[in-house]
């Protein structure tokens, strides 16, 4: 036996509620990140993902009260994402009980901010949430997949590959690669830049965007390298149970808790 | 009952008192070598590096108190890195000495097998050998770690659990009150939580 294969899931939480975007219609409040949380742990989840869309910054402490309260229902590991900027930001969601922080767009803007979270709290602590986006190969993006920051808008010029690299070497301590070409359409990850960051960096890669059935959770940590695979929607409306997804990945022969 | 959580600026040792508070008992987050020698139970959590950790131990006097929690018979449970802590030697950070409890070293993993990663972080089958710590779980359930130095006790009659990342590699051990587990039990769901049960109820 060896390591099995992890089932992340991620909560949208805005104002101290979980959301989800859809299409047209802005965002739909969906209930109390807790009591998501409380069935996700049930079902088996391995780990959560806390992603902080509240924009402003007087709504924080609502989040970390959320965050809070997580701690004392669940007992397996979980991250906050949004808004990580800084040392402080990073001990502020870690002392609520975070085990992990992701920071995305800050630490595209500041590189730095890796390796300080790395050396204050321990490279297990920091995960590189990372956005990518299929282009056309150049001398600048190699790959064929730019980094993006800011949701998407602000193509960077770097490549994902080598901006993974460096992450690594600055002491990321995994690696949360967002497909944004797949994200939300639930048809599937990006197998192949997943495959590419997964072949380049020896941290984990958590393969993201385009999960809506077991068999795309199975393409992910076969075909595309990934240790764990995040998933969204598909539990979150009911379609499937965490429980569900396992038994197909065990029936595929992938191992999982 | 007093249970004694030690603080020696180590990680997040909240979630271990979480965890103990969900189970319906309370403890104490303590610095002080006095409160975790009068303790009924001592747990000795820790996420971190060795020689950092070790410096804080010995600046509060815990190394010390870790010993005579060991010589008065209280039970005694170490948690990852705390785990490691109680053996003679690390190699991590150029090499520690360390507290001590018991005999062997800690490596780092070096593994043939480059697709495996390092640290070992995520859920992994834990066999345990026969004790109170392992009641009412089952064989090889998965429990969550995350290290890059794993425990090599000289003496395999320690051997409480075992897991496999490249090679067989031991996931805790047991001496008379003295208990340790690489991974969290405080984040292994379930079982982890049936673990910390089993420690508090034991005598």
């Amino acid at each position: 036996m060896s390591l099995s294969k992890r089932i992340i899931i991620c909560l949208d939480v805005r104002d101290g509620q979980v959301t989800k975007g859809i299409k047209f219609k802005g965002n739909v409040d969906l209930g109390d990140p807790v009591e998501y949380a409380k069935k996700y742990y049930e079902q088996g989840v391995d780990e959560l993902v806390f992603y902080d869309i509240t924009a402003s910054a007087e709504k924080r402490g609502i989040f970390l009260d959320v965050v809070q309260r997580v701690a004392a229902e669940i007992f397996i590991p979980f991250s906050v994402g949004g808004g990580i900027r800084d040392l402080d930001t990073m001990r502020a969601v870690l002392l609520a009980g975070a085990e992990k922080v992701s920071v995305n767009s800050p630490a595209v803007r500041t590189p730095e901010i890796i390796k300080q979270g790395a050396e204050a709290f321990g490279a297990q602590c920091v995960v590189l949430g990372m956005d990518a986006k299929r282009v056309e190969v150049s001398e600048a993006i190699p790959s064929g997949y730019e980094v993006v920051i800011d949701g998407g808008r602000t193509p960077m010029g770097m490549d994902a590959v080598e901006w993974a690299q460096e992450a690594e070497a600055l002491g990321a301590g995994e690696i949360c690669l967002n497909a944004i070409d797949t994200d939300g359409v639930r048809d599937g990850y990006e197998l192949n830049i997943t495959r590419k960051v997964a072949d380049a960096v020896s941290i984990p890669v958590i393969a993201s965007g385009g999960g809506g059935t077991p068999q795309h959770l199975i393409d992910a940590v076969t075909t595309g390298g990934a240790e764990a695979a995040l998933i969204a929607s598909m539990v979150h409306y009911g379609d499937y149970t965490v429980d569900s997804i396992k038994k197909d990945m065990r029936a595929a022969g992938v191992l999982v808790r | 009952m007093k249970i004694a959580i030690l603080d020696y600026a180590a990680g997040n040792v909240t979630s271990v008192l979480r965890a103990i508070q969900h189970l319906g008992y309370d403890a104490d987050i303590t610095p002080g070598p006095q409160e975790v020698t009068a303790a009924d139970k001592v747990i000795f959590p820790g996420v971190g590096a060795a020689a950092s950790c070790m410096r804080e131990l010995q600046a509060r006097g815990l190394d010390q108190a870790l010993h005579d929690v060991a010589a008065a018979g209280t039970p005694l449970l170490g948690i990852c890195v705390g785990m490691q802590l109680l053996f003679e030697h690390s190699e991590e950070d150029g090499g520690v000495d360390c507290v001590g409890l018991f005999e062997g070293s800690v490596k780092k993993f070096d593994l043939d097998d480059k697709t495996l990663k390092v640290p070992h972080m995520g859920w992994n089958a834990v066999t345990f050998a026969d004790d109170v710590l392992g009641k009412e779980i089952p064989d090889q359930s998965h429990f969550y770690f995350v290290h890059s130095y794993y425990c090599a006790p000289k003496d395999k009659a320690f051997h409480l659990a075992g897991a496999t990342h490249g090679h067989e590699f031991c996931a805790g051990v047991r001496k008379d009150n003295v208990a340790a587990v690489q991974f969290h039990p405080e984040k292994s769901g379930p079982v982890g939580l049936q673990l910390l049960k089993n420690f508090l109820e034991s005598p």
